[in-house]
């Protein structure tokens, strides 16, 4: 499977050049900035998950000693079009985007912003948010997706039609989106089945849980011209968001990407930035914003919870016939569910000749959903992957044959029709049956073993890096890709292996928007693969010139220089040689000094496989899950970092874990009720085993070294597996994530009464 | 509204005094007032412990504590971890083993480990897993954590040897 091509660098584990400043606590991250004259805002949140706003006094905020300035809706331009902003993975309107940074009207969810106030100090700042008088009449509350979907539901916007294929619907709707994938005939597959299993799925809204809060800090310069130093993973994304919310032309704005505190698709949205800008603008000043945990929670972008439908039939044999999947996913406020994500991902890695899948953007009165890596994703493969389970348990077929028997390879198609490229779906299924793990004995009471596949696309885009060198033989790699985690190392690990360098020669940094050119942002699992084509392009673009420059050098013409082992040789004279440091010491007596440029786009997709197996116990008296044993699977096409790709696994794979058995909003009316990590609860070092990783390598189609992006696809499986394994301890199909020892629990004990009822 | 008050302390190893508000906390201080921004908030209540601090020998969530009860503390922020040049075999070992991805975690991670590791040198994994159940990583999956706090343990002991024999 691994590809016979021996690399110096790749796959190597070296120490990552940005690491020092992190655990020396020297790396600035986006809360750490301290400017010169700086004032602190804090932001007053709606009370109500929807109300007309129907007056805002300030004064007694703005006569508080220390209050510089307060801003409300009315600072911001307003935009009636439907104009659109790129928000990461996906699009945004750009009125709803400035509804996100400040109400104007109308709250549509507890914790949209209404007021922003710039201080001397935090104190100041927050004891001004206490004079701020807003005068509310509260509306009623939309707050469960099946409800606001009925015909007399409240409707939150008197301007949203119903978007599908077919047009725009005829009146307004909580139903702001609806999606639709089909092949062959349904009914006809379904009659055809040897067995049909439907079963019913809710899920809850979870949100990325990165540990550093969302952060802005702005200064607003006399001329106009406006500096953001915030912690992102699209600088761009940024630029263009606030330039569209303020009506600013981008090149006024330059957007410097701080260290990032995690982000997993949270971190591309401009919540706080134009509100700093206004303040900044008002005030002359400097102007930080950082949100509290409570904040982050409630006015975040958090992922849809879900109602989903899935009815599937198979033959008796294990052929997958027909399937049927209706989906409902939670948008908040505004629309913009991943629910598209989900219509192309929960089925597309098996062969289904027939099936229908129906999705529904719905809009609420909570947090207007953002990208949760995979977006859409997670929810389906646990709907999909659990019945796939039943399918198999009915059949007495092995489950991961039942999947090799199904599994889409090179050539087959997505859901939507789009035709796979080089996939190892194939490849990683026979890895798992192949692992210790699957092969280990499994005995006691209440424990079970469980496996779930997923599957996801993976971004491409554009990026542009910048090499540059250095007259000490060493070279300047400038990406724009935020890195989040570990990206520089890989980056640099690619110039190093092309111009035949030692890693610590290379030295990398993440440039700002004026630093370097346009970079779609740290996404989509997009970064290692499209980055790293633009990387590799650079180094290519360089070596074209090293060559003219090594010509000269040796006094030959370039077309008779070749490039080998990082000596530039003269072909048929392998005496005359120089190495590539002494051409890039040479550099400015062999024409001048020059830059390498490269730049990424247009990439062919390298989707991603990826499969939890985990073993636990179930405690009977409580229903507490306990993880004993974990591995996770994942087609990484090339492992640039194996520890880095290794980290991405378990990350995902513990994300999974937290979306499985603890993580969720509790609302009650539009009110979230556990806004905290004490409620909200994060999988802890305490309920987690070592997370094992089995990296399979089956190249991908377009790029140098067969690479995939690695991100996303690991926190796909884990819910499903978690809900087979038990299965297999308890007897009890779990439905509804999380899966609380409380819900296990009760489930439990539901099907014992059954028992004892069936028996009596 | 009581004025600042003054705290004298023995902050990194050097004494100190600060001028500290009575409603601010420890975290606020060294972060906003004395600029030492490695220690980090990430939720400001108590449950992340990206602001772990060791105070006269604990692990203390510095957003739970005010800064005037730090009067005559020993104060230990990530700061002060590596001397000089040389990083401490935490912070060497946390870089080998891949045990951070974005980073924002490791500085209270550092931290809570150093304290553990004061206080027992040899843990096991489930005394690591324990220990370190106040510190969220939402990156890692803690599995890279557990392992380097692990071998950073086994390296202070190495070192502690050897010193004994060079005394002896």
């Amino acid at each position: 499977m691994a590809t016979a091509t021996q690399y110096r660098v790749i796959g190597t584990r070296p120490i990552r050049p940005d690491g020092y400043g992190k655990v020396t606590g020297k790396d600035q991250y986006g809360a750490d900035v301290i400017l010169p004259g700086m004032l602190y805002c804090k932001v007053l949140r709606s009370p109500h998950p929807h109300a007309i706003i129907k007056a805002i006094d300030v004064s007694k905020a703005l006569a508080l000693p220390g209050v510089m300035a307060v801003v409300t809706g009315d600072d911001l331009p307003r935009i009636e079009s439907s104009e659109k902003v790129s928000s990461g993975e996906e699009t945004i309107e750009a009125r709803f985007m400035t509804a996100l940074c400040l109400a104007q009207d109308k709250v549509y969810f507890k914790g949209q912003p209404v007021a922003a106030v710039a201080a001397t100090s935090l104190a100041t700042a927050q004891e001004a948010l206490s004079l701020i008088e807003v005068e509310y009449e509260p509306l009623p509350v939309v707050d469960d997706v099946l409800e606001a979907m009925k015909e007399d539901a409240p409707l939150l916007h008197g301007d949203l039609y119903t978007e599908s294929l077919a047009g725009k619907g005829s009146k307004p709707s909580n139903i702001a989106g609806r999606v639709e994938h089909a092949r062959g005939d349904v009914d006809k597959g379904m009659a055809e089945a040897d067995v049909v299993i439907e079963r019913e799925f809710r899920t809850q809204m979870v949100h990325q849980g990165y540990i550093e809060p969302t952060n802005s800090t702005a200064y607003v310069a006399p001329d106009g011209r406006i500096t953001i130093w915030t912690s992102t993973q699209g600088a761009w994304d940024i630029r263009n968001q606030v330039a569209t919310i303020l009506q600013i032309p981008e090149g006024m704005i330059r957007v410097i990407p701080m260290e990032i505190g995690g982000g997993f698709g949270g971190k591309f949205t401009a919540y706080l930035d134009p509100v700093v800008v206004l303040l900044s603008q008002k005030t002359g000043r400097p102007v930080k914003a950082v949100m509290t945990r409570a904040e982050v929670f409630q006015a975040t972008g958090p992922s849809s919870g879900t109602y989903i439908r899935l009815k599937i039939g198979a033959k008796r044999d294990g052929t997958l016939v027909a399937a049927d999947a209706f989906m409902v996913y939670d948008a908040g406020a505004f629309p913009g569910s991943p629910v598209g994500g989900a219509s192309v991902t929960g089925l597309s890695p098996y062969n289904i000749p027939n099936f229908k899948i129906l999705g529904f953007d719905v809009v609420t009165n909570r947090p207007r959903v953002k990208a949760y890596r995979a977006p859409g994703a997670t929810a389906i493969a646990f709907a999909v992957e659990t019945v796939l389970d039943e399918i198999a348990e009915r059949l007495g077929i092995d489950p991961v044959d039942l999947r090799l028997k199904n599994a889409v390879g090179p050539g087959d198609r997505m859901t939507n029709g789009v035709p796979y490229p080089s996939i190892g779906f194939r490849e990683l299924l026979t890895a798992v049956k192949e692992h210790p793990h699957y092969n280990a004995p499994l005995e006691g009471k209440w424990v079970g073993r469980g496996f779930a596949a997923g599957f996801w696309m993976n971004g491409s885009g554009v990026s542009t890096v910048h090499l540059t060198f250095n007259t000490d033989g060493t070279v300047n790699l400038i990406e724009g890709s935020t890195d989040i985690g570990g990206t520089r190392a890989t980056m640099a690990q690619i110039v190093a292996e092309e111009l035949w360098l030692e890693m610590e020669e290379v030295k990398p940094m993440v440039g700002d928007t004026q630093i370097v050119g346009f970079n779609d942002g740290t996404g989509g699992s997009r970064t290692t693969y499209s980055t790293g084509v633009a990387v590799w392009k650079a180094c290519q673009n360089a070596i074209a010139e090293f060559k003219v420059r090594a010509a000269r050098m040796l006094e030959v013409d370039a077309e008779e220089i070749v490039f080998e082992a990082g000596d530039f040789k003269v072909k048929g004279h392998p005496d005359r040689s120089v190495n590539i440091r002494e051409v890039i010491r040479n550099l400015r007596h062999t024409g001048g000094h020059f830059e390498a440029v490269g730049v990424s786009g247009g990439l062919k997709m390298a989707p991603a496989f990826g499969a939890s197996l985990v073993d636990l116990a179930v405690d009977p008296e409580t229903g507490k899950v306990e993880i004993l044993r974990w591995t996770q699977f994942q087609d990484v096409g090339k492992a640039i970092h194996p520890s880095y790709v290794e980290g991405q696994l378990q990350g995902g794979a513990a994300q999974g874990i937290g979306w499985a058995l603890y993580e969720e909003y509790i609302f009650r009316d539009g009110h979230m009720l556990n806004p905290t990590f004490l409620d909200y609860r994060l999988p802890t070092a305490l309920d987690l085993p070592m997370i094992d990783t089995c990296i399979i390598e089956v190249p991908a189609s377009d790029g140098p070294y067969g690479v995939r992006g690695v991100g996303e696809v690991s926190i796909v499986p884990p819910p499903a597996a978690i809900a087979n394994a038990i299965y297999r301890a308890t007897g009890v199909r779990m439905n509804e994530l999380p899966m609380t020892s409380e819900r296990v629990w009760r489930a439990m004990s539901q099907r014992q009464s059954r028992v004892e009822q069936e028996a009596s | 509204m009581l004025g600042k008050v003054v705290v004298r302390a023995v902050l990194n190893g050097q004494e100190c005094e600060f001028l500290a508000d009575p409603r601010q906390t420890l975290l606020e201080v060294l972060r906003e007032e004395l600029h030492l921004t490695g220690t980090k908030e990430g939720c400001g209540n108590g449950n992340c412990g990206a602001c772990t601090v060791i105070v006269n020998g604990r692990p203390v969530n510095s957003c739970l504590m005010l800064a005037v009860q730090a009067q005559d503390a020993v104060i230990e922020t990530v700061e002060g971890l590596a001397r000089g040049s040389k990083l401490h075999p935490l912070q060497q070992v946390f870089l080998e083993e891949a045990a951070l991805q974005c980073g924002i975690c490791t500085p209270g991670f550092l931290m809570a480990a150093k304290a553990l590791l004061d206080v027992n040198p040899d843990p096991t994994e489930a005394e690591v897993r324990h220990y370190l159940a106040g510190n969220l990583c939402r990156c890692t999956g803690y599995d890279k954590i557990v392992r380097a706090v692990l071998k950073a343990a086994q390296v202070l002991r190495e070192e502690s040897e050897k010193a004994a024999e060079v005394s002896a």
